[in-house]
């Protein structure tokens, strides 16, 4: 077996891992820094695929930007360390994993590979290939992101300076 | 194993096992003499009071949402900057309106006050 | 690195070993090689340099009796921290607590692979280079908060909440004046930066444009408040704070977090050296491979450690900053500024798409008329102090 191979089982295996850490810890900082964790495994899946512009990508925005702001949100709302279990709460997250299985199982049951693979170059991901698919093809999503991001600005400073 | 990336998995591993190595080491070397006044939190010298996880301002909170916000927007230039020679004008007017919206919110939060830390 | 290996391997070295396994063996080596002798003592001789440095400029002697002129401090203070005991206080986040230095160091540590010591000298030249600087250090900032909440002390959180709203903050015009240098080279790769300037200073992107000259000092100075270093080290300030989030570290792990914050002094003077000051160029002076990367390292090292020096320079010099102070400078100084750098620069490359030599070379000569009038005012200064103040070298 060839070693990349290899890297791939046993990253996906401490994903799995620490993705399921970040369902089960009782403790939400231990939640949150498990699901950092599963993060920075992913932007390792990410290089491994020769695409390391979105890999550390996914390290600066969400490992790093994304967690901090959920750290911060934690400790500000300094929870109990143990928080009963809420009966409604389960019951809603196992229909949604139920259906995401159901839906996953139909997948893969057809047997078919996926339409038309890519085979990964070694420009297939890089900075440049991204850059021009970014700016040509994908131009209205990309112009669209400002407005959302304006309005998450505008959204974060009505919420947080609201007068008491 | 030719990845070009390889070197990074490697030196992440090897940081790892040199902290974790020394730790090793100190704690076999190390004295230990454990006092409950020893482990308790340090306040300076007296007994500690109350709950440690003090509720601090919502001001942290708000800097770390306009990071985030601004971070991505750093994030879409970078890949602007590398092809920005042969993008030319389309590109130019292309981040031109991206940064104008951008400059709208930047210049609201700053007239909203949220850049002023009290 | 790697086409070096092959070289070899084409030689005849290693005959009957699958390739894989001397490429492994060989990078596993390299790696523990920069980590031990150069990482380790770099950090070491730069806090045993930095207590020396302040102690010249408060006229004190400082450390200097554990080796010649005490340059072996550091390895003096490591072997008593390893001695000490560690200890974990009873009512903390004890897996935390113990996984925090962990995150803190090796985030700091993975910034030296992108690091260029010379045209060969580079662990691995990721065409990502200084984006993959960026995103390791906002890994630091979850091993702040870490620290800062596990230990389930009041100053500790309280640091660690600043540290990590701090760096934070200045990662955005951090970000930013590094782009003005992306958009000059038109590539993220370290090596491609550097081989975009030339040796002679008036290539270097500092001397671009005054746009470049202006975002150097907004990294320089976003990047002291990214290290937590004084005028900006209000997180880990002792008069307010005890000593931040590392307050109830001891030991080892208390070394490892002084350990980061030291060895990242360097990659700061080593990321502005290859951004803004033309990195390993130099003159074409000799064909002998090795002699010529022998030259780039110490021109490299050089380069990056005169910043480093500044640094602690700075450390002696200002006070510290308030909170409040600190994040307006950041946000309403720094963000727009460092912005308007970009878009000047980019003007620049409109007006200019080749460059413009001449106002290089007059930037060049302004840059030095500036540094010889700051020399004239430090003799000016040292003229006039009194004689029991005088720099004397031999104690």
């Amino acid at each position: 077996m060839d070693a990349s191979v290899i890297l791939f089982y046993v990253i996906s295996v401490l994903l799995v891992l620490s993705s399921l850490m970040v369902v089960f810890l009782r403790n939400v900082v231990h939640c949150a820094l498990a699901l950092v964790v599963a993060l920075f495994l992913i932007a390792i899946l990410f290089v491994m695929l020769h695409a390391p512009m979105v890999g550390v990508l996914q390290v600066l925005v969400y490992a790093g930007a994304i967690m901090v702001l959920f750290l911060f949100v934690i400790m500000f709302l300094n929870p109990t360390a143990s928080e009963p279990r809420r009966k409604l709460w389960w019951g809603f997250g196992s229909a949604a994993a139920l259906l995401l299985a159901a839906s996953l199982a139909a997948l893969l049951s057809n047997g078919e590979a996926p339409a038309d693979p890519v085979t990964a170059t070694e420009t297939f991901g890089s900075p440049e290939t991204l850059a021009k698919s970014l700016f040509t093809d994908f131009v209205l999503p990309f112009e669209i992101t400002s407005v959302l991001l304006l309005v998450a600005i505008i959204g974060a400073v009505v919420l947080a300076k609201r007068e008491p | 194993m030719d990845h070009p990336y390889f070197p990074l998995l490697i030196l992440f591993t090897l940081a790892g096992a040199v902290v974790l190595g020394l730790l090793f080491v100190a704690q076999k070397v190390g004295p230990k003499s454990p006092n409950p006044v020893k482990a308790e939190p340090f306040e300076s010298g007296n007994p500690p009071r109350g709950d440690a996880r003090i509720r601090f301002s919502v001001r942290f909170y708000l800097v770390a949402m306009l990071f985030l916000i601004f971070d991505l927007e750093v994030v879409f230039l970078y890949p602007w900057a590398i092809l920005f020679r042969q993008l030319g004008l389309f590109g130019l007017i292309e981040m031109g309106i991206f940064l104008g919206i951008l400059l709208i919110g930047f210049v609201y939060v700053w007239k909203k006050g949220a850049l002023e830390w009290d | 690195m790697q086409a070096y290996i092959d070289q070899l391997i084409r030689d005849g070295y290693f005959a009957g070993m699958p390739k894989e396994v001397v490429y492994a063996v060989a990078m596993v080596l390299a790696a523990f090689i920069v980590l031990s002798v150069f990482v380790a003592p770099l950090a070491g001789v730069t806090s045993w340099l930095e207590r020396r440095v302040w102690a010249r400029m408060q006229s004190r002697v400082g450390p200097n009796r554990v080796g010649p002129q005490g340059i072996l401090q550091w390895l003096a203070d490591g072997i008593k921290n390893l001695l000490k005991e560690d200890l974990i206080p009873s009512a903390a986040d004890a897996k935390l607590f113990s996984l925090a230095p962990y995150v803190v160091f090796v985030g700091f540590l993975c910034a030296f692979v992108v690091i260029p010591f010379g045209s060969q000298l580079i662990v691995a030249d990721l065409n990502i280079g200084i984006l993959y600087i960026l995103a390791v250090t906002s890994l630091v900032v979850v091993g702040i908060l870490m620290a800062g909440w596990s230990s389930n002390n009041k100053w500790s959180l309280l640091g660690g909440m600043r540290s990590a709203a701090q760096i934070v903050s200045y990662e955005i015009p951090a970000g930013l004046s590094i782009l003005t240098i992306v958009f000059l080279a038109g590539t993220m790769s370290m090596q491609g930066i550097i081989k975009a300037q030339g040796w002679a200073p008036w290539d270097w992107f500092l001397f671009n444009n005054p746009f470049t000259f202006a975002a150097f000092f907004l990294y320089f100075t976003a990047a002291l408040a990214e290290g937590n270093r004084t005028p900006f080290d209000i997180p880990e300030a002792e008069s307010e704070l005890v000593a931040g989030y590392v307050t109830e570290y001891s030991g080892m792990r208390f070394l490892f977090f002084f350990f980061a914050e030291w060895g990242n002094l360097y990659v700061i003077g080593a990321v502005a050296t290859t951004l803004f000051l033309g990195g390993w160029q130099v003159p074409p002076v000799t064909s002998d491979p090795i002699l010529l990367g022998v030259l780039q390292f110490v021109v490299f090292f050089l380069k990056a450690y005169l910043w480093v020096f500044i640094a602690m320079w700075v450390r002696a010099t200002l006070p510290r900053v308030r909170v409040d102070q600190l994040m307006a400078l950041c946000w309403k100084y720094m963000v727009p500024l460092s912005f308007l750098c970009l878009l000047g620069t980019i003007c620049w490359m409109l007006v200019f798409p080749k460059g413009n030599q001449i106002f290089s070379v007059a930037m060049f000569v302004l840059g030095l008329l500036i540094v010889a009038y700051f020399f004239k005012r430090v003799v000016f200064q040292i003229r006039h102090a009194r004689p029991e103040l005088y720099f004397k070298p031999h104690i």
